[in-house]
């Protein structure tokens, strides 16, 4: 580059700095625009002198009086009870997710190829089809309403073995060779998974356990109908949406902003704390395919 | 196509040829599973054999606590006879409501029966396979594998089989079962009046349900509502994919340009959309955007409108939306994977690009994209199809509205902005509750989700000639 301007002078030179200068406002708009709305909800948070939605963003009257009305209401319970869900999904998805990529990137068996491909397939039906029957049989089940919980982490995990993809595509870096050498050492599959593939693969498992960790937070569609209306068995994204609707709003509104917020801080939280991790798992995931 | 006969003659005339060289042991196996096993002292794995012969045949005939797999299967043809009515109650002595048969026992555990067959099918098989292997192993005067050597095995050689043994059974009962089941619902008249509310009672219906979505006369006829939706699903996937590919990689350039300070600060901004739950974020925006929301309350201080505009109101305003609200969601994705493929790209590339005097512009049109393309190509495919079923962005924006009042179904109203799979989604849950419908909706997406991925599949660069950019 530094070759390039000397020999073309100044001309070449401003021309840079005015690029430079071009995309350091692109990039100040885009981050104004895309940081607004976590500024505007913050600030929502605190109002106290009205409980609706208003024109203007900094509230006249700050407060915690938002915050302190979610322990009245049943926000504690849903907090409760997509907190247990995230905690047991982010285990048992991991450990099927594990298995299976590992199983597909490590051996060769001859239902191999066609599972993969019966997966694929599978994976094309829209997944709420499923939801129907899901939600009667675990009715007859007892699982669902006011005991959805046990019933959703049931949904979650059962068929988490088809999302494992990115964590096989990380196994397949990992050179054969090495289990080979291991084995001849006399080393069983176990073994080898344990002690050797799984300390070479933290990036991907921590990984995995955050992604796993993050969907009972963000999942609509399953807790809404499996709890179905019953707000003892709602999770947060469910029940904050039931605060917007049309006859909810105008007393909930500043208290859904309070509540996000408050579902937003250890998420985000965490999740920045392991951000590498996670672009590691999503840029190698797109890159293998 | 002839591998597949060949396979099948195999399979044949090894089935019989082991029967024709089996000794009595074999040849025992063919009626008693696990004989071949058992008896020549692979005690555990020949049990086992048999008391899972013994328990299918049980459950079949008998029942196990419940109806046999034989009264199941009788029933599927008709899916039960006798409706709701009033029964004679000896203990109570009166009359009581009795709902009798219930069709969605007898269509589910009919289904699981037929499961539960093949299952049986291929262990006998495998048992016959098990029998003949023996047999052959004690006549080369080897020793046979003990049950301690199996369990050995399955932490070792066969540790595959202990390791998919959960996850390919939850991914059978949770997503194999249902989606059998819900494809045989498409041919029946299950709702939610047949679902308890009336009756248990439906039945089959042939093609009856495809032929109500593809007809196109008729006062709320579903043809054109279809057809409309679909195109909608399509132009919202072209989109959602394309704006947020473009600028994702615009943004990874820019930020990764050089002469470009503070990097790690921009792209953290970035992620920070993505750390927090969607949800939030989605209801949020569509909130700020409502009548009386954020966005009005400003542009009416300013003066540029005089009265609230309602966004989520008109057809147009309301798609532009979803498609600019799905670029702020999207776009920090795109510029985290691009960011790890730029990085990639062989720098020498661009010396040699340079050296022959290629402008910036030319350089990113002729490396840069035709290698993000050839590596992102199958990503693009899958966001392609996801963007189709893209459930949460589009209902926790806009629910699908506004009301399209010239799309009104038999199973209501449907909006500008609704998906297949939203329009599916309230089917399942409207006041119908037409379960058929959402299925034939269902199969639908998969097949036109099946096509478009086998086409563009087969003509993506990275398929076609693989090692070109290499």
């Amino acid at each position: 580059m530094s070759d390039n301007t000397k020999t073309k002078g100044l001309g070449m030179k401003a021309k840079r700095r005015l690029g430079d200068t071009a995309i350091y406002i692109i990039l100040i708009i885009m981050s104004i625009i895309w940081l607004t709305p976590f500024v505007c909800i913050v600030l929502q948070s605190f109002r106290v002198e009205s409980t609706w939605q208003v024109g203007y963003v900094v509230p006249q009257k700050w407060g915690l009086d938002n915050y302190t009305g979610l322990l009245n209401t049943d926000f504690v319970r849903w907090y409760g009870n997509t907190f247990l869900m995230a905690i047991c999904v982010s285990v048992l998805q991991t450990i099927i997710v594990l298995c299976m990529s590992y199983t597909l990137s490590r051996f060769r068996f001859k239902l191999r190829k066609p599972l993969m491909k019966f997966m694929l397939i599978l994976g094309l039906f829209p997944g709420m089809l499923t939801m129907i029957i899901l939600y009667r049989v675990l009715k007859d089940m007892g699982l669902t309403m006011e005991h959805a919980v046990p019933g959703l982490i049931l949904v979650y995990i059962a068929s988490s073995g088809m999302g494992y993809y990115i964590t096989k595509g990380f196994f397949d870096t990992i050179p054969m060779s090495l289990d080979e050498a291991a084995r001849v050492d006399g080393a069983t599959r176990l073994q080898v998974l344990i002690q050797m593939i799984m300390p070479l693969s933290k990036s991907i498992i921590i990984y995995t356990i955050l992604t796993a960790f993050m969907g009972p937070w963000g999942d609509f569609i399953f807790a809404k109908y499996i709890s179905f209306n019953t707000s003892a068995g709602m999770n947060v994204a469910v029940g904050l949406y039931s605060w917007l609707s049309k006859d909810m709003i105008a007393s909930r509104y500043t208290m859904f902003c309070a509540g996000g917020v408050i579902v937003a801080i250890p998420v985000t939280i965490l999740f920045m704390c392991f951000q590498r991790y996670y672009v590691e798992g999503v840029t190698g995931g797109s890159v293998k395919g | 196509m002839t591998k597949f006969f060949k396979a099948i003659k195999n399979e044949v005339s090894d089935f019989f040829g082991t029967f024709a060289k089996g000794d009595f042991k074999t040849r025992l196996s063919y009626v008693v599973m696990g004989a071949g096993n058992f008896l020549r002292g692979q005690l555990v794995r020949g049990f086992i054999f048999l008391a899972f012969e013994v328990l299918f045949f049980i459950y079949m005939f008998m029942g196990l606590g419940g109806n046999s797999g034989c009264y199941w299967l009788s029933m599927l043809p008709s899916l039960g006879k006798e409706g709701p009515g009033e029964v004679y109650d000896e203990f109570y002595d009166q009359y009581v409501y009795a709902f009798n048969d219930n069709s969605f026992q007898i269509l589910l555990y009919g289904v699981l029966t037929i499961f539960l067959i093949v299952a049986f099918v291929m262990s006998w098989r495998a048992n016959i396979k098990q029998a003949k292997a023996a047999q052959e192993t004690v006549a080369a005067g080897k020793k046979l594998n003990k049950f301690k050597d199996d369990l050995k095995s399955l932490v070792d050689e066969g540790f595959y089989k202990t390791l998919l043994a959960l996850p390919v059974t939850g991914i059978m009962v949770f997503t194999v079962l249902p989606i059998v089941f819900m494809i045989l619902v498409a041919f029946t008249n299950y709702d939610g009046t047949h679902d308890g509310y009336v009756t248990n009672l439906f039945t089959w219906q042939g093609l009856k349900n495809f032929k109500t979505l593809f007809a196109m006369n008729g006062s709320g006829s579903y043809g054109k509502i279809f057809l409309g939706i679909l195109g909608w699903t399509i132009v919202w996937a072209f989109f959602a994919t394309f704006s947020n590919y473009f600028l994702g990689i615009l943004t990874a350039l820019m930020i990764n340009r050089k002469t470009i300070k503070f990097k790690k600060v921009w792209r953290t901004i970035f992620v920070l959309t993505i750390a927090i739950p969607q949800f939030i974020s989605l209801l949020y925006v569509s909130k700020m955007f409502d009548k009386s929301g954020l966005i009005n309350g400003f542009l009416l201080k300013w003066g540029v409108l005089s009265t609230p505009y309602d966004f989520w109101g008109h057809a147009f305003s309301a798609r532009l939306l979803v498609i600019l609200i799905n670029i702020w969601i999207g776009v920090p994705y795109l510029m985290l994977i691009a960011t790890g493929i730029l990085l990639n790209i062989p720098q020498d590339l661009y010396e040699a690009a340079k050296i022959d005097g290629a402008s910036p512009t030319q350089q990113f049109r002729h490396i840069t994209m035709p290698y993000m393309l050839f590596i992102t190509g199958p990503y693009l495919l899958t966001s392609f199809t996801g963007n189709m079923n893209n459930f949460n962005v589009i209902y926790l924006l806009s629910a699908g509205g506004p009301t399209n009042s010239a799309a009104t179904s038999a199973a209501g109203s449907v909006g500008y902005t609704d998906l297949l799979v939203t329009w599916l989604f309230k089917i399942t849950t409207g006041a119908e509750s037409q379960y058929y419908m959402a299925s034939v909706i269902g199969i639908v997406i998969f097949i036109v989700v099946s096509i478009i991925t086998l086409v563009v599949y087969n003509l993506l660069p990275s398929n076609k000639n693989e090692g070109d950019l290499q």
